[in-house]
């Protein structure tokens, strides 16, 4: 049977429910705990096996030796495609995804994350 | 003298209603965001748009009458504007009055319609003049149904002027009741002249890009916008005129706020309407207005004309 | 007075296409008397740089195809690696690929449904079906880590297991989910501009479907009762009970209900999926190598049936991959749909085959502008003949050469 405007009820009735749109950036939802946002490295655990550069699809992530049995990272934030193989490649756990996803940035050398060997002393630099 | 410019230039004049307009159109948005479940736009958003519009540049393709392309938002404007000074608004005397305004509005309200073909027609790019042309197309649908609603409330007040039939129908407040059908097709008609889902045939943003007025861009489009947020006051108004001429002897202050109140009514009518159809295609369009919202008109007419000789 | 003939250009940019396609109609009124259909604006190389990366990093590469149907093309990759390799997939994981699988589908089936409305002007079935779908998007976030593009694969297993926490509120979400859905199908079946819009429009008889090789939906609204998921059962689906929807309006109509029907049908696989979930594993080791051999894998994407042929010959990386998107065979039927008919229908009859012309552009075929033949190009030949035509054009190619060198020399 034909009714012209059948969807008038629902219409009407969400006049009384709250709109599901949210006012971002001043309201956020916040993602679940395993999402795939922003590697974090751990400079302690790494053996520099370099296995997550050899897996990277789009070799976001560079390993430099900076001492002995001392290595940094450096990930490339526009390069990574937040795939995560380079955590399950790590046969140490260094590497882990935090629900961080908001990355965007207007300063190009901001993309660059090193974690340097100090823990605690990550810095956002220019290579 | 200085009345005069004050009530053509200011109240109820070009400010009040532009400022109307831009209140109206945010009304509109907002209500048709929470129908659908949204937040929608804030207050200022119609102002933002127009001021983002007029900053920026117009681009005049190179093959387009430029006189043309840059005089039809301007006659736009001014014939709705023109059209507002006769509608009678809080009181049973528009600003000015004479027997047969209410040829004269519904002429000037046509203006329009032949301002977006033109300027789509002049535009002289493929977009443009597929919706010049279903803009007139459309007309050749809802004009009838348009004019025949608004007729028959006027042959049953036994008179041509706007300002004669709310005077007609204040002292008569039961005789509004036979104009409701009347009204429902007055409201389709209405969408049909806005542009309105189900009737936005000319604006297709999926098909034809933004019809007529595709080329458009900068200050005229900015022109064109606010001319079309004024067309749906100024119909609103009409409508709320010829059909709900009730309570226009409470004074200017209540009065004024009666208006505001009727109008605001038929607005979140059409925007309730907007959001529950899909937009039809023009052959189905003109199938429907002439096969069922025409012969309804007519009845109406038909109605009002055996009313008119009962009471007499 | 017969009516002058004006050519439209549907594309490539256009507001009825979410992607860049070329459609050249020729008007007479609003009727369409001729159209011509252009591929090729959204051809990335995929194929090509498939060949220069691993297996392991080619998933991530094939997976991002496409947004809307990324399972299905990793999901088809991985069958042909897998195959080739000889792998024994645990029974556990191919039960949750197959769950994230009809996941997908239930969230595309939903995408399809806004995108339907917004060509036909109602932008509130557009608002509704979006809001309903963030159910599945966000079950999808919860089980696999990302909105679209789940990297839920990987060579011999998937690499997330579920939870017995996340069963319940799967169930929940599609509790929900089908409820709205009824009142879709009720919404599609009654309101009178929807039907007005769609009965009727791009027609295509069952012989035109099987003759011009359309897939998916698209055939099935036009009685052809091909399924890939039943036809060649791949994943779980020859241990799952579900019904193939076929419908004979053959118009955009049927293609709408037939959607609607699958939508259904997969909230009974998933409710089935996690009534059945096996215990185990899930994945096994694979070999970094993969042995010598070729594979030929299908699987039933929302939008049809996709192919992948995979060739291994011993190394970490793979000789060849081709891709055959359902699109590629839906799109050539737009134009014989669109014969007659109207500019007005234009828009939904594209929509209607659900078109995603990122996973189209796949082959290109080089044609000399002289003679109008056609032939192909390996890579030496492509990469003399451009710069032979760019020292045609004057380029010098000595300062080009001297910046190579030193980038070379700096790597």
């Amino acid at each position: 049977m034909f009714r012209p405007g059948k969807m008038i009820s629902q219409v009407l009735g969400s006049l009384f429910k709250k709109p599901a749109t949210s006012k971002y950036p001043f309201v956020k939802k916040a993602m679940p705990k395993n999402f795939r946002g922003k590697l974090r490295f751990y400079p302690e655990k790494c053996i520099g096996c370099r296995m997550c550069m050899r897996d990277c699809p789009s070799g976001a992530i560079t390993i430099r030796t900076v001492g002995e049995k001392k290595f940094e990272a450096e990930i490339d934030l526009a390069k990574c495609i937040y795939c995560g193989q380079c955590v399950d490649s790590c046969p140490k756990k260094a590497l882990e995804s935090t629900p961080e996803f908001e990355l965007a940035q207007l300063d190009e050398g901001k993309l660059k994350v090193v974690f340097s060997a100090e823990p605690g002393n990550d810095t956002k630099t220019k290579t | 003298m200085t009345g005069a410019l004050f009530n053509i230039f200011i109240f109820p004049g070009v400010l009040f209603i532009a400022a109307f307009g831009l209140a109206a159109e945010y009304i509109d948005r907002k209500l048709c965001a929470m129908l659908q479940n949204r937040v929608g736009p804030p207050w200022f958003q119609p102002v933002a748009d127009f001021i983002k519009l007029a900053a920026k540049e117009d681009v005049i393709p190179q093959h387009a009458d430029s006189g043309v392309f840059k005089m039809m938002p301007i006659i736009a404007m001014t014939s709705i504007i023109t059209a507002f000074v006769y509608i009678p608004m809080w009181s049973t005397q528009a600003l000015f009055a004479f027997k047969g305004d209410l040829v004269v509005v519904l002429y000037l309200l046509t203006i329009p319609t032949l301002t977006y073909f033109l300027g789509g027609w002049y535009s002289r790019s493929v977009f443009s003049m597929i919706g010049a042309v279903r803009s007139v197309t459309q007309l050749f649908a809802y004009e009838i149904p348009l004019f025949l609603s608004i007729l028959a409330p006027a042959m049953l007040a036994d008179t041509w002027s706007l300002s004669g039939m709310s005077q007609y129908y204040n002292g008569h407040p039961w005789a509004i009741l036979f104009n409701v059908v009347g009204f429902v097709i007055a409201i389709v008609s209405l969408m049909g002249k806005l542009e309105k889902v189900p009737f936005d045939i000319p604006e297709a943003e999926t098909e034809i890009v933004a019809g007529a007025f595709t080329e458009y861009s900068g200050r005229l489009l900015a022109l064109f916008r606010l001319a079309i947020d004024m067309e749906l006051v100024i119909g609103a108004s009409l409508l709320a005129a010829v059909f709900l001429p009730f309570g226009l002897h409470l004074g200017p202050w209540a009065g004024f706020g009666l208006y505001i109140v009727k109008v605001l009514f038929v607005i979140a009518l059409v925007s309730l309407l907007r959001t529950v159809f899909a937009r039809l295609r023009i052959d189905q369009m003109i199938s429907f207005c002439w096969k069922v919202v025409a012969p309804i008109a007519f009845i109406q007419f038909i109605a009002d004309l055996i009313i008119k000789g009962i009471h007499s | 007075m017969p009516e002058r003939e004006v050519k439209i250009p549907i594309g490539p940019q256009h507001p009825a296409l979410k992607e860049p396609e070329s459609f050249l109609i020729t008007l007479r009124g609003e009727k369409i008397t001729d159209m011509t259909v252009r591929l090729g604006y959204n051809h990335r190389g995929i194929e090509k740089a498939c060949e220069q990366r691993t297996y392991i990093q080619d998933m991530y590469l094939v997976e991002r195809v496409c947004g809307i149907c990324s399972h299905s093309h990793s999901t088809c990759f991985i069958q042909a690696v897998e195959e080739i390799a000889g792998l024994e997939v645990p029974k556990r994981a191919i039960y949750i690929r197959t769950l994230i699988a009809e996941l997908e589908r239930i969230h595309s089936h939903l995408l399809w449904l806004g995108v339907a409305g917004h060509e036909i002007g109602f932008d509130t079935l557009l608002m509704y079906t979006w809001r309903d779908r963030e159910a599945v998007m966000d079950i999808l976030a919860l089980l696999t880590g990302n909105r679209v593009n789940y990297g839920i694969n990987t060579i011999g297993g998937v690499r997330r297991d579920i939870t017995p926490d996340q069963i319940p509120q799967i169930l929940t979400a599609i509790d929900t989910l089908e409820e709205r859905t009824k009142y879709y199908v009720k919404v599609g079946t009654e309101e009178i501009t929807l039907r007005e819009r769609l009965s009727g429009v791009g027609k295509l008889s069952k012989e035109d479907a099987i003759h011009l090789g359309a897939t998916g939906p698209t055939a099935r609204a036009s009685g052809v009762d091909r399924d890939t998921r039943r036809d060649d059962p791949y994943g779980a689906y020859g241990l799952l009970q579900f019904e193939v929807i076929t419908d004979d309006h053959c118009d955009v109509y049927g293609r709408t209900l037939v959607r609607l029907g699958e939508l259904m049908e997969s909230y009974k696989l998933v409710r089935q999926i996690l009534r059945q979930l096996p215990e185990g594993q899930i994945m096994v080791k694979a070999p970094r190598k993969i042995s010598a051999g070729q594979a030929i894998s299908r699987y039933e994407a929302p939008r049809g049936e996709d192919v992948h042929y995979v060739k291994a010959n011993g190394t970490e990386k793979p000789e060849r991959v081709k891709l055959r998107a359902p699109t590629l065979a839906n799109v050539q039927v737009v134009a014989h749909m669109l014969k007659d008919g109207y500019l007005a229908d234009t828009p939904i009859v594209i929509a209607a085959i659900d078109p995603c012309f990122s996973c189209t552009d796949r082959a290109v075929s080089i044609m000399d502008s002289n003679n109008g033949q056609a032939g192909t190009m390996d890579w030496p030949a492509l990469r003399s003949y451009s710069i032979e035509w760019y020292r045609k054009q004057g380029t010098d190619f000595s300062e080009l050469n001297r910046k190579f060198r030193i980038l070379m020399e700096s790597e």
